[in-house]
Formats: C-alpha cells, structure tokens, sequence
C-alpha cells in the first residue's frame, strides 16, 4: 500500500521584548539562575500578572504578516497543572479566544513550486521555567530565569505531506518571524522550537489517521529526521497490523528516534477557564493600523516584485528573500550596480546579482559561519566587482579569485575590486592581435589534438580552451578566446 | 481613647495629648491582656509598631500628619508585608514572611499609619466563622462561645474590642460584612477594582475585594480615602480619579428612595433579627428616606453560583502553595508526586481542601460547561437584577446575615448551613458591587447588622446614608462589656 505522510506543525515563538509577558524581570538569556525571577515569576501570594503591551504588538505584527484575523477582543486562560518549573501551578495561557486566529504562510519549495500552508491559530502565552537534573546531589533545581517569558504559539493546520514540507514550513517561519522583528531565530538559546503532530494514512484516504506529537525537535535537521522516522515507525505498525496510540512522544537525536512520553491516559486534564486576574484583551482599530504601518515589506511581496519587476526566477527571488537581510544586501547590490552601469538592463544585472549572493557570498558566509550583516564584502564592493565582469574587465573565474581576495580583506572600500585587479595584474587580454598569436602557438604545437579534433571529436575543443587559458593565466577573454579557436581549428 | 474615633484621635495626636508610640502601646497592650482570650490576632510585632509610631510621631511634631499618620490599625493577615509573617492562617505558610508590601500596606505606611499586628482568620479566608485557622478559632468578643464570624473574624472582633481603632479585611463572598455585622462594627466591600488586590493573597480573584473595619460609618471614609486608589500592578484595578469618600456623610436622607427586596425576607431569616432589621429600616424613613419595594428574582440563586465560582478560582490560585519555592513542605516523601500529595495534605486544612476538590471538579473535562459556565450565566442575571433594581432605588437595605453569631463548633460538621450564612452577602461580590455592615440592633444579646448595597461606586453615597443612621442612633457605640 502506498502511504500518505500528514504534518502539522506547533511551533513556540519567544518574542523578543526585554521583559517578560507579565512581569518586567528581564528576558536575557544567560544570566546566573534565578536572578532573572521577580516576586511575580515565582508566584509569591499576592502578586499578580500585568500584560505586556510589546508581547501583544508582537503577536498582532505576526497575525497581519500572515493575513489572519487579529481579534480585537481575546482572553487569556489558565491552564492548570503541577510541575516544579511552573510556579503559579497554571500557565497563563489563551485558549478559546487567541489573539491572532486563522492565515496561511505561503512557502516555496525545493523544486519551486509554491504552496500556502494554512495557520489555525497563533496566542500569546509564558514559558515554564526549567528543571535542572545535574548538579545537585541527587535533587532536582529549578532555575526561574525563564519563567514568564512571552511565547507566541503558531499552530498550523496539517497541511504539509513530507518531511521535507514540513522542513520548508519551518524554515519560512523562522524567517518570517525574524523579518518582523518579533523573534531573534535563535534556536540554541530555544527562542524557536517546533512540535510536530505527525500521521499517516492510505494514499488517496480522506480521513486523517490517529497522530502523535513528536517533541524536543530544536533544529531543521532533527524536525526532518523525527518525522521521516515516526511515519516509518507509524507505517511498520499498521502494516503489522497494529493500531496508532494518540500519543506525545520524545525525539533523541542521539538515537534518531521517538519514543513515548505519554500516553492518552495520562494526559492533564488542564482544566482551562478564563484568567481572572487580566481583563480581557482588546486591541483597537488604531493600534491595528498603527502596527501595520510599521511592518516592513514582507517576504512574499519582496519575492514577488523580484520576479516581477526584475525578472528573476521564482527560485532565486525565494532563496533570496530567505531572510530581510540577505533581501536588503541584495537589493543594495542591484542598487550598486546600476549605478555602476547607468544604461545597463535591470533584469541582467539582477540575476548577476542575484548569481552572486546566493552563489559564492553565501557559500563563504556558510563556510565562515558569518551573517550577512557581517559580510567582510559589502553590497556596493560586490556591485562593483561584478560590474568588472560585466564590463570584461575580468572573467568569472578570475572574479572568483578577486573575491576571495576582498573576502580575506586585501583591499577594503567600495574599489576593492578595482584595486585587487590591478595589484595581481587581472585585467583579461582582450587584445585580439595577442590572443591570436598565443592560440596559433598552440594550434601548431598540438597536431594530434588538431587532427581529433578535426576528425568530429568535439570534446578536443575544450582541450584547446583548456590550454588557452593556462597561457593566458586565466587572463584571456572566454569569448574572445573560443572565437578565435573556432576559427583557427576549422583551419 | 479606645471609643475615640480616627477623626478624634488624630485631634488628640495633632495636639499632642497623646503620641502614637503612647497609642500603639496602649492598644498592643489591650491585645496581650484582655484581648488574648479572643485569639483575634496571628502577630503582634511590638518593636516594629512602635518603630513605625516613633517615625509617625516624628512626621507629626514636622507638621506633615495626614487624618492617618500615627494611627495603629491592625491588618488581616490576607495582605502580605514586608518583614510581617502573612500566613493567611494557613499551616502552609506559617513560615512565610513577606519580602514585599501590598498595595494596601504600601497606602497605609505611605499615610504614616502603624501597622498594630496581623489578624486571624479562616485559612485562605473560606469560611464563615474564623474557626477554619491553623491559629485556632477567634472569639467573639460579646460572647466569647460564640465566631465572631468570618473570615475577617479576627479584624471585626479586635474593632469590636478596641483591640484596634480600625482594621482591614477582605470580602469575597461576605467575608467583611459578615463578621462586622457579627460583632457589631461597620465594615465596607467596595466596589471591585477600587481597591488594589496587589499583596492580597488570592481567594478567589473575581470576587476579593479589599475593605475597612471601623466602629462608624465616617471612620470607614477615612480608611477608604487612602486605602482606595488605581495601581497599575492590579489589572482589574479600575483607574479613575481619586474621590474622597466623606464627602456625603453630611447629605440629608430626604428623597433617598431605599430599596427593600423581599427575597432577602423570607424564609431562613431569624425573627429576631428581621424586627431589628425593620425597626431600622423604620429609622431611615423617620430620616426622610422612602422605603419602596424591589425584587431580587435570583437571589436564590447566588449562594449556589457563588459555591462553584469561588472554588473554581481557588483550586487554581491555591496550586502555587506546592512545596517547591517557600512555605511549607512536608519533612518526608518519596519522590515528586509524593512531596506534592503530603505537602498539600499536611499543609491545607480540611475547609481548603474541601474548596480545592469542588473547584477542580466543577472545571474539570465534562462538567465545565454544567457547573463553571452555568454559573457564570447565573452571575450575569444576578448582577442584572441589581442593575435593574437600581432603575428604582438609590441602594438596597436589609440584613447582612440571616441570624446573629452561632455558637464555636455549631456548624463545622456543616459545610452547607455554614455557607447559607452569606445568602445575602454573595450577591454584591457576584455582581461587584459596593456593600456595608453596620450595628442595627441586637437580639438575644448579640449584635445584628443592617446590609446597604449601591450601585457601581456608590461608597460614598452608603457612607452617607449609614452616617446619618448613625447620627440617629446608637447601636454602633455599644461595646461589649468585658472590652469596655
């Protein structure tokens, strides 16, 4: 039988306010435990909680990013259950009425196509803090630094099909939520972990098996292997004859596998009603537009302007919109060149742009482990570099070298470029009178090449090129250069 | 001095025939001697008074008195301050000393007010007589067999023994006016969100409101005027201007239509206190008032709702009490679960954990929507029949309890009896409106208490009515004889 995979996604967003949701201890991370837990964060009696109005602008900024209706009026809820980290014994929570209700993200994937993936939900709620188990002869400690800090939960609906899916999702979230400014993206530190209800069903089947949720998956990677090893898990059972049991299971990346947590015996019974200590949430009409004012242009239009309006393949406008930065470090390269070249053609110049940001500035950003704010190349030096293929002032390759140069910091300024060719002597020979004498050298030096090469073995001529380009170290004009063989080798 | 009143006292203080370190002296000293047998308060802490009577003293003889400033009022134990054990009389947090003040505190001190001691009360403030204590039952000074009502016991019997000249109490269900009605004092359930709930250990949070105990109505206006007041820490804390509540103790009776609800006299309610009770309505007739009828079509209704409702929110307030960052924890267990199971056992009483039981039944899968929601439902048309009643009454008159003080022990073994002692109390907390006790009469002895409810921020208008009663009468003067 052919199996369908069937994957929604919760996915904790913590919100990047220097406070907490309810308290205004602060939210860095890091700091010695429990000097970061105010008389609120650890329930002494008779505090109480005060919402915190960036936790909500927050939270509003995702629901227009998304296109979903943001509630005028929401409720926050308790959600009650024992564990040593949570100190009130409830999390403050939205249950029934969640401040952001409804939207899709739109995400590309590996092969281009373009799908919506439709939002449930999105509410604002506090993080526990945390249980540490080491340390402490046999005891438990709770460190309460976290404790309170404000957490959007986006729910999707089960709309992705595939690992893979799913691994897009995740990653156009991430993005987005960065691109808003409302998350630093910061995996490690847990600023953005996804929970996966993952089921699987006969292809073609409507109805959705029974699904279990798969926790603890803090990167890309494991999100990708948990899943593709719980559906596998899932189909082995139900092939046996066995039947799904609902579920929370554990992902250990150590073993890549999931294993159960608990079952649906065992789970809480929260007993939810409405939070008694906040009045209910409304955000008006003003503060709406207020918020919307202030969203930068989203990923979406951004991706579909470069395609439009620069004609560039949906592919590369996705790849480049991956994160604001790398779209505005992209858009400042096309800007440079421009400049760089008044009369030159838009589209051309963006998809050279484009080759080389997502191409060899994000291959050595990648191998460097830099962020594209920290490029040691800045926007307007790559402009200029490709500027200088453009204008055959050099080759793609030679370029390649030219930019590891300015990568490694031998020349700085918006003339790097410049500068590094004329040290290292790079200019390309397009003096056709010298480009014909070397290959003529070569033509004669090489009868048996001449002869395969005559005889209809094309793949001779790259020999030749080959050859051409060791004489000229690179320097000779490919076009010129292949030209001028044609020539020659017809003889 | 014990019978003067705040306005006389501070007189006294201002012209310098008394000092406050002499004041709290003498009222401390009435705690230890013929108060000790009422067991009204959970903690004196004479040093830290007389420190705060000494500072008070010294800002009297600078010419910066307040009405307040050096007055010692005494503190239910509800509300945490900072260096105070606040125990909410509860075994659970018998260890717990407050590193903070609540708002209310904050007020008091920032008034130069001294704070006498803690008072006892029922544990977490459930109940109805102040016998539910881990500090053991308080007394009513009129008849020390008998509560003196609760949870605010302690408070009311310290102002009705002039173990203090004024106190605070907490009213969720009636847990203020209950008690002054018990032991012939006035006390006042403001409207909620007058008063800020920051450092009031929580009972059930839609409900507790913070409110003064005083031996007359004008006493009561004073304390609202500083203890009322926006605070930003409280979400439900409503944010208007400042008012000063003494402002209508002087405005005549003449055309104040008040309402009497034949609901609240029917059956359950004590002979005796109901002739109280019309002989005072009578009174306020002779002070120009004209009594009309109004009707309470749910009031039947309230106790029940009131008894899921409070529960509800209690189970989940009452969770952080779990062993793990302060207060008490069993010295043994075995595991997790097991400090949890035996802290909370050893550290609840019995009338607590009978609240936490019924209030994560009534919110538990399958009966939310029968019990919680229904409830809430039922407190909608309650605060409706008021909104309603108020159409045709400038405020609501009748007993605030449907007998005079029970015997210690009488109704223990009898949650349900016990609770039907705030059928007329629960219904201002339900629908948040203000509400005042004051001394009406008395009956076989003990004192019985006339209830006045206004509309949304009427305090000061009931202040009003309940100072020219008292202008007219004199029930509110009578002290019981051992504390005389």
């Amino acid at each position: 039988m052919k199996w369908e995979t069937v994957i929604g996604l919760e996915t904790h967003v913590q919100l990047s306010t220097r406070s907490k949701i309810f308290s205004g201890a602060s939210t860095a991370f890091g700091a010695p435990p429990n000097t970061q837990a105010c008389a609120v964060d650890i329930a002494l009696p008779g505090v109480l909680p005060v919402l915190n109005r960036g936790a909500v602008e927050r939270a509003i900024r995702f629901g227009l990013a998304v296109g979903a209706e943001v509630r005028r009026r929401s409720v926050f809820a308790r959600k009650n259950y024992f564990y040593p980290d949570l100190p009130k014994g409830y999390q403050i929570s939205q249950f029934e009425a969640p401040i952001v209700q409804g939207g899709a993200l739109r995400i590309v994937l590996a092969d281009g196509a373009e799908r919506a993936v439709r939002l449930t939900r999105a509410h604002l709620e506090e993080d526990a803090g945390k249980s540490l188990h080491e340390d402490f002869h046999g005891m438990s400690g709770i460190d309460l630094n976290r404790a309170g800090t404000p957490l959007l939960e986006i729910v999707s609906e089960p709309d992705m099909r595939s690992a893979a899916e799913a691994v897009a999702y995740a990653r156009a979230l991430h993005a987005l939520v960065r691109w808003i400014d409302i998350c630093d993206g910061n995996m490690q530190e847990g600023s953005f972990r996804c929970d996966a209800n993952v089921s699987v069903r006969p292809r073609g089947a409507a109805a959705l098996g029974t699904r279990c949720e798969i926790k603890n998956l803090n990167s890309f990677r494991f999100l990708e292997r948990a899943i593709e090893y719980e559906a596998r898990r899932q189909i082995a059972i139900i092939e046996d004859g066995g039947r799904i049991e609902l579920e929370t299971r554990l992902y250990d990346p150590d073993r890549d596998e999931t294993r159960s947590m608990r079952t649906k015996e065992e789970a809480h019974d929260y007993r939810y009603f409405p939070e008694p200590d906040l009045l209910p949430l409304e955000v008006s009409e003003a503060w709406l537009a207020e918020v919307a004012a202030s969203l930068p242009e989203l990923p979406v239009a951004r991706r579909e302007r470069y395609v439009r309006d620069l004609g560039l393949p949906a592919q590369d406008a996705a790849t480049l919109t991956a994160s604001r930065e790398t779209a505005d470090y992209f858009e400042a390269v096309v800007a440079g060149l421009a400049e760089a070249e008044p009369g030159g053609e838009r589209p051309a110049q963006a998809k050279a742009a484009a080759n080389w940001v997502a191409g060899e500035l994000a291959g050595a950003l990648n191998r460097t482990g830099v962020e594209i704010g920290a490029s040691p190349v800045a926007a307007r030096a790559l402009a200029r570099l490709i500027a200088r293929i453009r204008d055959d002032t050099i080759s793609g390759k030679i370029a390649k070298e030219v930019f590891d140069a300015m990568w490694a910091g031998e020349a700085g300024g918006e003339n790097a470029a410049d500068a590094i060719i004329e040290r290292r002597g790079l200019r390309q020979i397009t003096d056709a009178g010298a480009l014909e004498r070397i290959i003529e050298e070569i033509v004669a030096a090489n009868p048996a090449q001449v002869a395969e090469y005559r005889s209809g073995k094309e793949k001779a001529f790259n020999y030749f090129v080959g050859q051409a380009m060791k004489a000229t170290k690179s320097k000779g004009n490919p076009a010129q250069v292949a030209e001028i063989l044609k020539r020659k080798l017809a003889g | 001095m014990i019978d003067a009143s705040i306005s006389e006292l501070a007189a006294a203080l201002a012209a310098r025939r008394i000092s406050s370190v002499e004041l709290t002296r003498l009222f401390l000293d009435r705690i230890a001697g013929p108060g000790a047998p009422l067991n009204a308060f959970i903690a004196v802490d004479p040093e830290r008074s007389l420190a705060q009577a000494r500072a008070a003293d010294g800002r009297i003889a600078a010419g910066a008195a307040g009405p307040l400033t050096g007055i010692p009022i005494a503190h239910k134990d509800i509300f945490v301050a900072e260096g105070w054990p606040s125990t909410c009389a509860s075994r659970m947090l018998a260890n717990f000393v407050s590193p903070y003040d609540a708002h209310v505190i904050e007020r008091f001190n920032a008034a130069g007010a001294v704070i006498l001691g803690k008072t006892n009360m029922d544990e977490f403030a459930m109940g109805s007589s102040s016998e539910a204590s881990w500090y053991g039952a308080v007394r009513n000074p009129w008849d020390t067999g008998r509560v003196p009502g609760g949870s605010s016991g302690g408070s009311a019997a310290a102002v009705a023994a002039r173990l203090a000249p004024a106190a605070t109490g907490t009213d969720t269900g009636g847990s203020i006016r209950q008690p002054a009605a018990l032991c012939g004092v006035c006390g006042l359930k403001p409207t909620y969100g007058v008063v800020s709930r920051y450092g009031m250990i929580a009972f059930a949070s839609s409900l507790d409101q913070g409110g003064p105990f005083a031996r007359s109505a004008a006493d009561l206006a004073a304390l609202m005027n500083v203890m009322a007041g926006f605070d930003p820490r409280d979400s439900t804390s409503l944010e208007r201007p400042a008012e000063d509540y003494a402002r209508e103790l002087e405005r005549p009776l003449a055309g104040l239509r008040v309402g009497v609800p034949s609901e609240y006299f029917g059956a359950g309610l004590a002979a005796d206190v109901a002739a109280a009770v019309e002989g005072a309505i009578e009174a306020l007739e002779r002070l120009g008032a004209e009594v009309v009828d109004v009707h309470l079509p749910n009031a039947g209704l309230s106790v029940p709702a009131y008894y899921v409702i409070a529960p509800a929110e209690a189970s989940s307030n009452l969770s952080r009490y779990d062993g793990v960052r302060y207060g008490y924890r069993a010295t043994e267990y075995d595991g997790l679960i097991d400090m949890y199971r035996r802290t909370r056992a050893e550290g609840f009483g019995p009338e607590v954990k009978r609240r936490i039981l019924v209030g994560t039944y009534v919110l538990s899968h399958g009966y939310y929507d029968a019990y919680y929601l229904k409830a809430q439902k039922i407190r909608r048309l309650i605060a409706r029949d008021f909104a309603e009643a108020f159409k045709g009454c400038d405020a609501i008159v009748g007993p605030t309890t449907p007998s005079v003080a029970f015997r210690l022990g009488e109704k223990v073994d009898d949650p349900v009896q016990m609770y039907l002692n705030d059928i007329y109390t629960v219904a201002a907390n339900l629908a948040g409106l203000p509400a005042l006790s004051i001394p009406c009469g008395f009956a076989g002895g003990m004192p019985v208490g006339l209830q006045l409810v206004g509309d949304y921020f009427a305090e000061a208008r009931l202040l009003g009515i309940a100072h020219r009663f008292q202008q007219a009468t004199d029930w509110h003067r009578r002290t019981p004889q051992s504390f005389a």
